[in-house]
């Protein structure tokens, strides 16, 4: 992509978010760098966040996707409170939400019924990842 | 200029204090967007009450870190914070991985600490505009204090940093010897030097060799009186001294913080007031703006014609082509330009004649 490309073209923001207590990161980190290299704009929360926090940062930060990454097992409380705070500041209809980690089937569908775009499991290629993206990043006016 | 629907509702959202407001005029800034610019002039008469900071230095030198505990002081005494975080970006793929935001750990779940990443998109003098822009944004937004942490002191960032009035000049002990503090512009740009890491060896050594610098800076002819040139009269070196300076020069400070837990922080902020308020009363918060303006409106001039003129390659074949002919030596860089530029010439001409 040339410099003049960029200029006037959209750029696509991403938050990578880690929730509760949940230290493995390592999953995170590789996505953000996988994102990054693809040309997005990454913004990586750091471990240990509150979910205020996370919805803080998707909302000033004005990100086109959130990517909450989840290995504790507590994506059914966590998630339902950023979703929430998300609507509170009118930020989720144009927030592309992805969850990543060790989701269990029976919860994927619970999740993308609350507005989550999509559920990548452990071993998920990453250009699928990115082309999801791509193709599902919200429009926005 | 005129403002559609959309862009006046974004503009009196974000005047009412809406957030995703900001943050989307914000994005709109960045990403050039259409109705970036008439939102920008509209939002320009409610700017002006912010005091704007910039914040520079290495990388791993506490800038993150610092300002989350200085937006923390700010906001215990009950202002409201903006914080604008550049980070470089991939000048390969565009991408970058902005981290500034990890250290923001003072201030979770408090909305008055607007903090916005950004990333250096790669732009000619691009970033300087977008930064400029966003602090207007901040300040219209309603923001009592706006911090812009910059990493360096490379041409980029003192564009950015002069968006700021007052800038402040972050130093690492063991950050090397004199000659280093000499190079690449950062004595000219700080009006306050802020040692970090204190508590580390070597501190007060930095601190003592930036106190020597900046004396250096107001008076050129210090340490210069070695004996070999005769006796000089102290009361006229004195004298040479205050006749060079302007009678109202800033005395850049030199104050020692340990970010990690806030230590100095509240001196380092009453030096900032101490600063901002000097700009005040001394008028220079006039001058600063006067030439900020200056320079953003040859800024966006300069850009304005750089996509016109654009235009005018795009319609000869493109940049590419025109690149062949030059290698084929048919003809040659200025004779190039002088043809893409003659329309712009010709109506100039006859705009001065009239």
């Amino acid at each position: 992509m040339s410099t003049q490309e960029r200029e006037e073209g959209r750029q696509i923001r991403c938050l990578i978010a880690k929730v509760g207590l949940d230290g493995h990161d390592r999953g995170a980190h590789v996505i953000s760098r996988a994102f990054r290299d693809a040309g997005f704009e990454v913004i990586y929360s750091g471990l240990h966040r509150a979910p205020d926090e996370i919805v803080q940062a998707a909302v000033q930060e004005d990100v086109d996707v959130l990517g909450i990454s989840i290995l504790s097992g507590a994506h059914n409380t966590l998630v339902p409170k950023i979703v929430d705070g998300l609507k509170e500041y009118d930020a989720f209809e144009d927030t592309l939400i992805l969850v990543g980690g060790i989701i269990p089937d029976d919860d994927r569908d619970d999740l993308l019924e609350m507005g989550v775009g999509a559920v990548f499991g452990p071993g998920t290629p990453m250009e699928k990842t990115i082309e999801f993206v791509r193709e599902n990043v919200h429009d926005r006016e | 200029m005129t403002v559609t629907r959309t862009e006046s509702a974004l503009v009196d959202d974000l005047l009412d204090g809406k957030h995703r407001a900001l943050a989307r005029v914000i994005t709109k800034i960045e990403n050039r967007s259409p109705g970036y610019r008439e939102i920008v002039s509209a939002l320009h008469a409610h700017t002006g009450a912010a005091d704007v900071i910039g914040i520079t230095g290495s990388p791993g030198a506490g800038k993150s870190t610092l300002v989350d505990k200085l937006a923390k002081a700010y906001r215990d005494r009950g202002d409201t914070v903006g914080v604008i975080a550049v980070d470089p970006s991939s000048p390969y793929t565009g991408g970058a991985v902005l981290g500034d935001r990890i250290r923001m750990a003072s201030n979770v779940g408090d909305m008055d600490v607007f903090f916005r990443s950004m990333s250096a998109r790669g732009t000619l003098g691009g970033l300087s505009t977008a930064t400029s822009d966003t602090v207007k944004a901040l300040d219209a937004f309603g923001k009592d204090t706006v911090i812009i942490e910059t990493v360096g002191a490379g041409q980029n960032e003192v564009d950015i940093v002069k968006t700021a009035d007052t800038v402040c000049v972050l130093v690492q002990p063991g950050s090397g010897d004199d000659v280093q503090m000499l190079k690449a512009g950062i004595l000219e740009i700080g009006d306050v030097f802020v040692v970090n890491k204190a508590d580390m060896d070597g501190a007060e050594r930095t601190v003592a060799e930036l106190e020597e610098m900046i004396h250096m800076r107001e008076n050129p002819a210090a340490g210069l009186n070695t004996g070999h040139h005769g006796p000089v009269d102290e009361e006229e070196m004195a004298q040479v001294a205050i006749d060079d300076a302007d009678e109202a020069t800033w005395d850049p400070e030199v104050v020692e913080t340990v970010a990690t837990d806030a230590t100095g922080v509240e001196e380092l902020i009453d030096t900032l007031d101490d600063h901002a308020a000097w700009l005040r009363e001394t008028g220079r918060i006039d001058n600063k703006a006067r030439t900020r303006y200056a320079e953003e409106i040859r800024q966006l001039v300069r850009s304005d014609t750089a996509a016109l003129l654009e235009e005018v390659i795009e319609a000869r074949g493109g940049i590419d082509a025109l690149a062949d002919d030059v290698l084929a030596k048919e003809t040659d860089p200025y004779t190039v330009a002088d043809e893409l530029v003659a329309p712009v010439r010709e109506c100039v001409d006859e705009e001065l004649e009239r």
